[in-house]
Formats: structure tokens, C-alpha cells, sequence
């Protein structure tokens, strides 16, 4: 689709090598499986599947001492998938650190009275002492859930989440929270999520997924009448609004969003999950594994949608519309339609601005595929792309979004992508507030993809809007121009990075 | 269709528009089971009166919006203040992640650090396989001069022992067995960030120290910062007082070029702090000063123990802190305190004369670390304000028996209430109860100023949502006339905001106030 171009292969596998060379054999042994460079299904021998060599190892332990940037399995459970249910108090169960660090860092915008009936932007913690650790935590952790209920009462539910200490100490999380639970007549969700668990944020997705299914499902009669356009939209954080900009596409369509999971949700919108006709999934990685389980129990389908940038989000929209008919399918044209000068304008407006710019990305586990056609739609090339968590089924879905020649890597290292940045040289990277400041200072325009750097949202065409302006003010700001002390000559002070010859 | 190439909506006008104001309130009335509104504003009501406070203060076990991190991440913070250094995290990895991304949100710089990536495994057989591996890594990828060990609660908690895992690692091979590698075990469920500092400053003092014969160099100083996000403005504040008074000084942990580099297109991991030479060297210094008492306990009992004279300090700012410490610093180097300080100081004298009259009687709610509550108090009362909330999550019954000794020195502190190991949901019902005129913190005081209407002034760590604060003192005469600056533009800003209905408050918008 789209945009047609070619990377440089060759010199991407120069890079491959280079850095190689430089670790200590054994990681180097390792770290070799996780580094390739797209090839084209010609050269591969594959069929009908795009790029088929993004293999790529993945979904592997780190190696100690390289600086990998991932993060844990709390991070993927309280952080991604469950602290966005906004009327749920999330308690962080441990020491004060990981509740800390997290609080109110991934923009899950909500609507709601923060403190008295929705807590996203609250810090809970059970701030273990010395003593929680020597004799337990339960004790605990039942009045902390009293005192919740006595400060809180409009709370919809609470959650357990475990930071690394819990499993170790053998807390019995699950007894508390049953016991609790009955005593209080509320939902409280215990989640095993401890930070060593796994071998990064990917785990904790799939623990917290399993959550809802053992602790959220099937417990209760849910009142709600359902009609035949039902669907839930599953893995939108809304990051800044992003499930905002895309519900409104697909009621426009006609379709009812009877659930949004978990940006802006409530628990009342998890419960009522099952009784939806369909599941929308946007980010696939972290809450595939709940869509397969209601295929299984309660026989929804589910279908992979991607809502970043124009093309993506008309073939998108088309395909959601065909499951549901006719009716829909026209309603959908004219929102297509509705929508295409909005594109067309915002395409002429910054295309000029941006074609032919190179891109490298790292992000999680779903945009470092999923924004590529974004940016070709602006005529920018993606030279090199990665996941810190992604498994094997991203990177088979990888070879559909990238061309011959892409630079890939997997759970990369700080020196990795700072030694690829360096050769490639690109004119924006996509990544994370740990990777902005270093790649900023070489010069490098660079927008973090995480957090919309503080901006959003990027789904939807009124995200697409403010994408695409993103990248040209990262791009085209004056200050890239003033690096350079005019009084110092070019060989004297060469754009590069030191650090870690 | 509210969005235009044009003029594109960021996502708070974009939300603002109708038609997404319509689908957020059918969304919350059909799919959201909300309470219904009267309950929501009854509940909110009750959150400000007496009766939830008293609820609220008696909690024993939850603790809701902390202002305190974990040990680590002043482990990681203190190593970032030695030269070439690299912070290596014996623990899971998701931890140095968030260290990380905690000081880059605050100082907009790159943040190194690595961990030992330990998983379930590690959990049963213990971690001695990653700091074999990890160490050998790091030496060989990141080039450092040290690698500063500490340790997440995950390798607490199963006992692994640094002191011989990294013997053990250096017998391997894994760094040359001379190669520098301090360490500091730093449980999270132990005090909180000022204690990792403590901890790992004094790690690496005793890794270069210990077995050493020590000859005192009379009037030479040691200087310890403590954990401070203003590292960058103070430390250089700081050396430029000491240099003009000619004292013969080592600053030990000194982030404040790690973090802030210059852009001129060379990405830097390993910018300054003190030279390893001067960390082996400053064991023969005559007396060692710490600026925040609550960050260096330990730290300055070593130095004790090694026949060091030790003193420590509140974080000095404002007048008579600075004065104190100038003059203990002369007294120790020798050195008179030059005439240009002397200036120095009497031109913040007079900038708090000038605005006396703003500030007299003003009252304030402070929060924050130890010495920098302390210290704010202080100052607020030099400039005739009231101190009426001070809140430490980490205060320590020291430190509250310290507070009550600084306000009763002063009449302005007679009212004044101290809050050890409270949290900023306390604060939010002291606020509603008892109002002060400013709120002194850091970005998370921001929920505080929304809820409460109490107008927030940044000058804590961690400030996420306001840039380059940090690269300007507060510390010393300098850093006061920045103090008060700030808190002058947030009361004339508000008095401006209150008075600006034309029609309604043409009078009192004044032009000179």
C-alpha cells in the first residue's frame, strides 16, 4: 500500500555487525537473534505475506548490564491495562517506588471527578515497610481496602496490583481480596503483575488480562439491553483522547461502543463486555489474550483495526463496516467521504513540508508497525523500526507494514539504537522519554510515541490533523539549525555520539 | 467537524467542541453507570469538611498521593554525581526503567542507568549469574570509569549480597579486579529516595577510603549536596560562592553537568561530577559539610568514624541559613567571606525589603523532602510569612522535633503545624480546612491547587509540567532572590487574575504594585 521505496540493506547490516562486534561474545551470540534487516518475500521465498523476514527473535529475557529499555509486568498491568478504569481505585501493593514513578505518567485521559468517583490520576499505595516484608503484607492490605471504602465510597472496585515483593514473601492476595470483596460487596480484583515476573511490560498485559476473565466476568448479573451494532473497543488507552477520536468515527458509522477498553472506562463497561457483538482490537498485544477468551466462551469475534492516519483508518473502517452489512457500509462511505477533504487538506498542507524524511522508531508493542502508514501518507520513509515487547505474531505482522531493507530490532539496547541512529542519521526518531534527550542531542529531531509527546490524539482523522502537524514542528523548528557554534569550523566538531566509544 | 488544516485543535479545545462534549455525555450516561450527580457533589462537599479530615488523618495503612520515592532512585540520582560512572541496578529491570524516566521527565536530560535484569529464576536461584553477565556488559559497552551498584526490592527481598557477588563477578572476569564498582544496598521498603542518596554517596566514600591513611589537610572541605533536583542551579551557585571566598573545597556528588549538557550535536552519557582523584583525595579533608542533613545521616557518620570534623546544613537558603553556612565555611577554611558576597547578600536584603509589604502575613503550606521544608519555613519567615502546613512523607520524628525548635524561634511560626509521614491527601484536607495563601511543592502539588484553589509554587523535585526551573539556584543570596521572585509573580499573577473584570474590578488592576 502506499508508498513505494527501498532501505539501504546493506548498510543496515553494517550496522548489525558493527555493534556485534562490541559486546562480549556472549551477548553478542544473543543479542545477534534479535537484529535483522527486511527482506522482500522474493528473496525469502514467502507467499502472500509482505516482508517475510522480520524474524526476529523476541519475547526473550534481557541481558543484564546492556541498558534494555523495557519495563516490567506492573508497568503492563497497572500502567497499561488496568490504572485507565478510571471509577476503580488501583492500589500499587509494596514499597512506594513503582506507584510513584507511574502516577499520572500515560496521559489515560478520562472525564470524571477526580478523588471522589474516578482516581487515573491518584497514587495508592501500600508503601511497604521493613516490617510488611518480615511478617507479611495481608494484615495490611485488608485495611488498606477498609480505609478505601470509608475515604472512597463512590469507587467502583478495587485493584491489587503486586509489585516485585508480594510473590516473594507468599502473600495471599487472592484470600484478601475475596474476603474483602464479600464484606464490602465490591469488585476487587487481585493481580499477581510482580515486576519480575516475565520478561517485560508483555507478562503483566497477559496476567492483567486474565484478571478480568477470573475476577471480573461471569460475576454478576449485568443489566444492559443489547442491540446489534454492539462492539467494544478494546486496547485504546486514550492516550491523549486517542479513544475519543476514534469512537466518534465509529458511532458516525453507526455502530454503539458499549464498552471502551480501558481509556475512560468504567468497571460497569468491562462487566458488560461480554454481551457485545464484536471486539475491536486496537492494540493488539496487550489485550488479545481477553478477545480470544470471549471468542471462546461467548463466541464474540474480534477483529485487529488501526486508526493511524488516513489510509489505515478508511481501510479500517471499511472492514469493520462489512462485518456488519449493508446499512453500515454506506453509512461508512459518507463518513470517508465527509472526512477526505479534511485529509486532503492536511496532506497539502505538510506533505510538502515532510516527504522524503526518514523515520526510525521503538516503541512498545503495536506502533512501531502501526504508525508506518501515518507517515508514508505523508510521503515519510520508515528506514528502521522495533518493539521493546512485541512476540513473534507482531513481527509476522511487521512484514505487512515494512519495505525491503528496514533496519529491525528487538528489546534494542541504549547502545544499539544510539550507534544505529548515529549511522543512519535519520531526521526524526519515534520512541520514548528515556530515548528523547540523548537523540536530541545529536541534533536529531525526535517525537515521543508513548505519550504523544504531551500532544494527541494521533487517532482518527481529527488525530491525524495533529500528527502530522507534530512531525513537521519536531522536523522543521529553527533550533536544529543552531547546533553549531558559527566561530568552531565543521572537523572540528563533527554531529556524533561519544559516549560509548 | 471541528478539526481544519487550518487551524488544528490540540486535544484540550479539540475536546471542548460539541460535538465531542455531546458524545462524552451519552457515553457517560449509557455506558457508564455513573452515581448520579447529586451524590458525586454531596461526596465532594463531605471531602472538605472536618469530618473527613479527621477520617482522612487517622488512616494507618493506605497512603494516597506520597511525596516520596523509593531508595534507588537516590542511589541512581547520587552516582550520576561521579565521574564517568554508571549506575548498575542488581534487581528486576522495570525499576531502572522508571528511575530513568523520572529524571529525564524533571531535568529534560538523558537519564543512564542499567540493570541486572533479574527474572523468576533469579527470584529462586538468586541474582549472581546477571551481575556476572551485566557487569562484564556494561565495563564493555558503556565505557565507564565506575559502575555504582545498587539494588532493587526484588534483590532485598531474597538477601542477595552485593559485596560478594561483585567479588565473585570481578573473580570471573567480568571487570578488571581493580575496576571501581562502590555499592550500596538500598531496599525501597526502607525510608525513602534521601536515604538511597545517603547510602550510596557513602558506598562509594568507603570503597575509595577504606584501608587508606588519612592526613588532614587543615581548612580543606568537603561538600555533600544531598538529593536535590536543583542540583544543576545550586551546585554551580554553590562553587561560585566558595571560589570567590578561596576555599580549598571538594563538592562529593556533584550531577549538575551530568545533567545539563549542551546541545551542539555530541550526545554525551558521562558529562562531569567529581573526579574519582578528588573522591580519594577529599579523605584528607579537615571537615565535611553536608547540605541536607536528612540526605547524608550515614554518610557523615563515616566521615566521622574516619577523623573527619563533620556539620550539616537544611538545604541553606534565604538569609540567615546562608549567612550560617558562609560563616561556617570561613571559619573552618580560614577564608573571610569577601565584600562582593557581603553586596550579595544586601541586595537580597533589599528585594525583600521592597516587597516586605506583599509577603508580610502571608500563609503557606510547604511540602516536600526534610531539609527543604526545612528550609522554605525558614525563609517564609524571614519574609514574614506564616508557615501553616509543613509536610514531609519522609519527616522523621527528628526532623518534626527540629520543625517545632525552628518555628518557636519565630513568632511568625506560632500557628504553624508540622505533618511527618503524611501524605498529599492529608494536605488536601488541611487545605480545605485550614486555607493558606500559597502552596509551596512540586507538579504533583498541581492536583492540590485544582482541587483547593490554593495557588502552587514549583520549587521541589519532581517538576514535570514547567521547564528549566532547575538550572537556577535557590540556594545562597542568588537562589533567594529567585525564591522570592517566584513567589512574588505567583502572588501579583493571582492578584492581576482577580482584578481583571473589566467593569466589575476596574479599580485595584493596578499598574504599579
Amino acid at each position: 500500500m502506499g508508498l513505494d521505496y527501498e532501505n539501504d540493506g546493506a548498510l543496515h547490516a553494517k550496522l548489525i555487525e558493527d555493534v556485534l562486534s562490541q559486546y562480549p561474545d556472549k551477548a553478542a551470540k544473543r543479542r545477534k537473534k534479535h537484529l535483522s534487516v527486511a527482506t522482500s518475500k522474493d528473496e525469502a521465498g514467502g507467499e502472500d505475506k509482505g516482508l517475510s523476514e522480520c524474524g526476529v527473535k523476541s519475547n526473550i529475557k534481557s541481558i543484564p548490564g546492556v541498558m534494555t529499555i523495557r519495563g516490567c509486568a506492573y508497568a503492563g498491568s497497572k500502567g497499561v491495562v488496568w490504572g485507565p478504569v478510571k471509577d476503580m481505585v488501583h492500589i500499587s501493593h509494596g514499597p512506594v517506588g513503582c506507584g510513584q514513578y507511574s502516577w499520572s505518567q500515560r496521559r489515560n485521559y478520562y472525564v470524571g471527578t477526580t478523588g471522589i468517583d474516578t482516581f487515573v490520576t491518584m497514587q495508592f499505595t501500600s508503601d511497604f515497610q521493613e516490617k510488611d516484608i518480615v511478617f507479611g503484607g495481608d494484615k495490611k492490605l485488608e485495611k488498606i481496602i477498609d480505609e478505601i471504602e470509608d475515604l472512597f465510597p463512590l469507587s467502583g472496585g478495587i485493584s491489587v496490583q503486586s509489585e516485585c515483593p508480594i510473590g516473594l514473601i507468599g502473600d495471599d492476595i487472592e484470600a484478601v481480596s475475596r474476603k474483602k470483596a464479600k464484606e464490602h460487596e465490591k469488585t476487587i480484583v487481585p493481580v499477581r503483575c510482580e515486576g519480575f515476573r516475565g520478561v517485560s511490560q508483555s507478562l503483566g498485559h497477559h496476567i492483567a488480562n486474565d484478571a478480568i476473565r477470573d475476577w471480573v466476568f461471569d460475576k454478576g448479573d449485568v443489566a444492559f439491553e443489547s442491540g446489534p451494532y454492539d462492539v467494544n473497543v478494546v486496547g485504546d488507552y486514550n492516550i491523549g483522547g486517542d479513544a475519543w477520536a476514534s469512537r466518534i468515527l465509529l458511532e458516525e458509522i453507526g455502530l454503539r461502543v458499549v464498552g471502551n477498553w480501558s481509556g475512560d472506562a468504567t468497571l460497569a463497561e468491562i462487566e458488560r463486555a461480554p454481551k457485545a457483538k464484536l471486539n475491536l482490537i486496537h492494540c493488539y498485544r496487550s489485550m488479545n489474550y481477553i478477545c480470544r477468551h470471549m471468542e471462546e466462551k461467548y463466541g464474540i469475534a474480534w477483529m485487529e483495526y488501526n486508526f493511524f492516519g488516513p489510509t489505515q483508518i478508511e481501510a479500517s473502517l471499511r472492514n469493520i463496516a462489512k462485518h456488519f452489512g449493508p446499512e453500515i457500509e454506506e453509512k461508512t462511505e459518507k463518513v470517508i467521504a465527509k472526512y477526505r477533504p479534511l485529509v486532503d487538506a492536511v496532506i497539502a498542507k505538510y506533505r510538502p513540508r515532510l516527504e522524503g524524511n526518514t523515520v526510525m522508531l521503538y516503541v512498545g508493542g503495536l506502533r512501531p508497525r502501526h504508525v508506518i502508514t501515518a507517515y508514508e501518507d505523508l510521503a515519510m520513509v520508515i528506514v528502521g523500526t522495533g518493539y521493546e515487547f512485541a512476540h513473534n505474531d507482531d513481527y509476522q505482522r511487521t512484514g505487512h507494514y515494512v519495505k525491503n531493507g528496514t533496519l529491525l530490532y528487538d528489546d534494542v539496547t541504549g547502545y544499539e539504537l544510539e550507534k544505529f541512529i548515529e549511522g543512519i542519521r535519520p531526521d526524526l526518531v519515534g520512541s520514548g522519554i528515556k530515548e528523547k534527550y540523548p537523540v536530541q542531542k545529536m541534533g536529531i529531531p525526535f517525537r515521543q510515541m508513548h505519550s504523544w509527546d504531551y500532544s494527541g490524539p494521533y487517532h482518527g482523522y481529527d488525530g491525524f490533523a495533529i500528527f502530522a502537524r507534530d512531525m513537521d514542528l519536531a522536523i522543521n523548528n529553527p533550533v536544529w539549525g543552531l547546533y553549531r557554534a558559527p566561530w568552531k569550523k565543521m572537523k572540528d566538531a563533527p554531529l556524533r555520539a561519544v559516549a560509548a566509544e | 467537524m471541528p478539526q481544519s488544516a487550518e487551524k488544528i485543535l490540540d486535544h484540550a479545545p479539540l475536546f471542548r467542541e460539541p460535538e465531542y462534549r455531546q458524545m462524552l455525555a451519552e457515553k457517560k450516561l449509557n455506558f457508564e453507570c455513573p452515581h448520579p450527580d447529586q451524590i458525586v457533589t454531596d461526596q465532594r462537599e463531605l471531602t472538605k469538611t472536618w469530618e473527613y479530615r479527621e477520617k482522612n488523618l487517622a488512616r494507618e495503612a493506605l497512603v494516597i498521593n506520597p511525596a516520596k520515592a523509593c531508595q534507588p532512585l537516590g542511589a541512581v540520582f547520587a552516582a550520576a554525581g561521579f565521574e564517568k560512572t554508571m549506575s548498575f541496578v542488581h534487581g528486576s529491570q522495570g525499576c531502572v526503567a522508571y528511575y530513568r524516566s523520572h529524571l529525564s521527565r524533571h531535568f529534560k536530560e538523558p537519564s543512564s542507568a542499567v540493570s541486572s535484569s533479574m527474572t523468576e529464576d533469579a527470584a529462586v536461584f538468586g541474582g549472581l549469574k546477571n551481575m556476572v553477565d551485566g557487569l562484564a556488559n556494561t565495563y564493555k559497552l558503556y565505557d565507564p570509569k565506575m559502575i555504582a551498584v545498587s539494588t532493587t526490592c526484588m534483590a532485598e527481598v531474597i538477601g542477595d549480597d552485593l559485596r560478594s557477588f561483585i567479588e565473585n563477578a570481578k573473580n570471573e572476569g567480568s571487570v578488571p579486579s581493580d575496576f571501581d564498582v562502590p555499592f550500596a544496598h538500598t531496599p525501597a521498603f526502607v525510608g525513602s529516595h534521601v536515604d538511597g542518596y545517603d547510602g550510596m554517596v557513602k558506598g562509594v566514600l568507603e570503597h575509595f577510603w577504606k584501608g587508606s591513611e588519612r592526613s588532614q589537610a587543615a581548612g580543606t572541605i568537603n561538600i555533600i549536596p544531598g538529593f536535590d533536583g536543583f542540583c544543576v542551579g545550586n551546585n554551580r551557585e554553590l562553587k561560585r560562592l566558595l571560589d570567590l571566598m578561596g576555599v580549598t573545597y571538594t563538592v562529593i556528588q556533584d550531577a549538575s553537568d551530568q545533567f545539563d549538557t549542551p546541545s551542539d550535536g555530541e550526545y554525551r552519557m558521562y558529562d562531569g561530577g567529581t573526579k574519582i582523584e578528588d573522591v580519594k583525595g577529599a579523605l584528607n579533608a579537615e571537615t565535611t559539610l553536608s547540605l541536607q542533613h536528612y540526605n547524608t545521616r550515614k554518610t557523615l557518620e563515616y566521615c566521622n568514624e574516619v577523623g573527619q570534623a563533620t556539620a550539616s546544613f537544611h538545604y541553606p537558603l534565604g538569609v540567615q541559613a546562608t549567612d550560617e553556612f558562609l560563616m561556617k565555611v570561613s571559619a573552618i577554611s580560614g577564608q573571610e567571606i569577601p565584600e562582593t558576597i557581603r553586596m550579595e547578600r544586601g541586595r537580597l536584603v533589599d528585594a525583600m525589603a521592597d516587597s516586605q509589604s506583599w509577603l508580610h502575613g502571608k500563609k503557606y503550606a510547604i511540602y516536600g523532602d526534610p531539609d527543604f521544608v526545612y528550609a522554605m519555613a525558614r525563609f517564609v519567615m524571614e519574609t514574614g510569612g506564616e508557615p501553616t502546613h509543613c509536610l514531609a512523607t519522609n519527616g522523621t520524628s527528628a526532623w518534626e522535633a527540629e520543625m517545632k525548635e525552628l518555628l518557636a524561634s519565630s513568632s511568625f511560626g506560632q500557628d504553624a503545624q508540622i505533618w511527618a509521614g503524611k501524605d498529599l491527601w492529608a494536605m488536601r484536607s488541611l487545605l480545605f480546612t485550614e486555607p493558606v495563601d500559597l502552596l509551596i511543592g512540586n507538579s504533583y502539588g498541581k492536583y492540590l491547587e485544582r482541587d483547593t484553589g490554593t495557588p502552587l509554587i514549583r520549587l521541589m523535585f519532581p517538576i514535570f509540567d514547567r521547564h528549566h526551573h532547575h538550572r537556577f539556584p535557590l540556594m545562597g543570596y542568588q537562589g533567594g532572590l529567585r525564591v522570592l521572585t517566584t513567589i512574588l509573580d505567583k502572588i501579583f499573577d493571582k492578584l492581576d487574575r482577580e482584578t481583571s473584570e473589566t467593569g466589575v474590578t476596574d479599580y485595584s488592576y493596578d499598574l504599579t504594585r
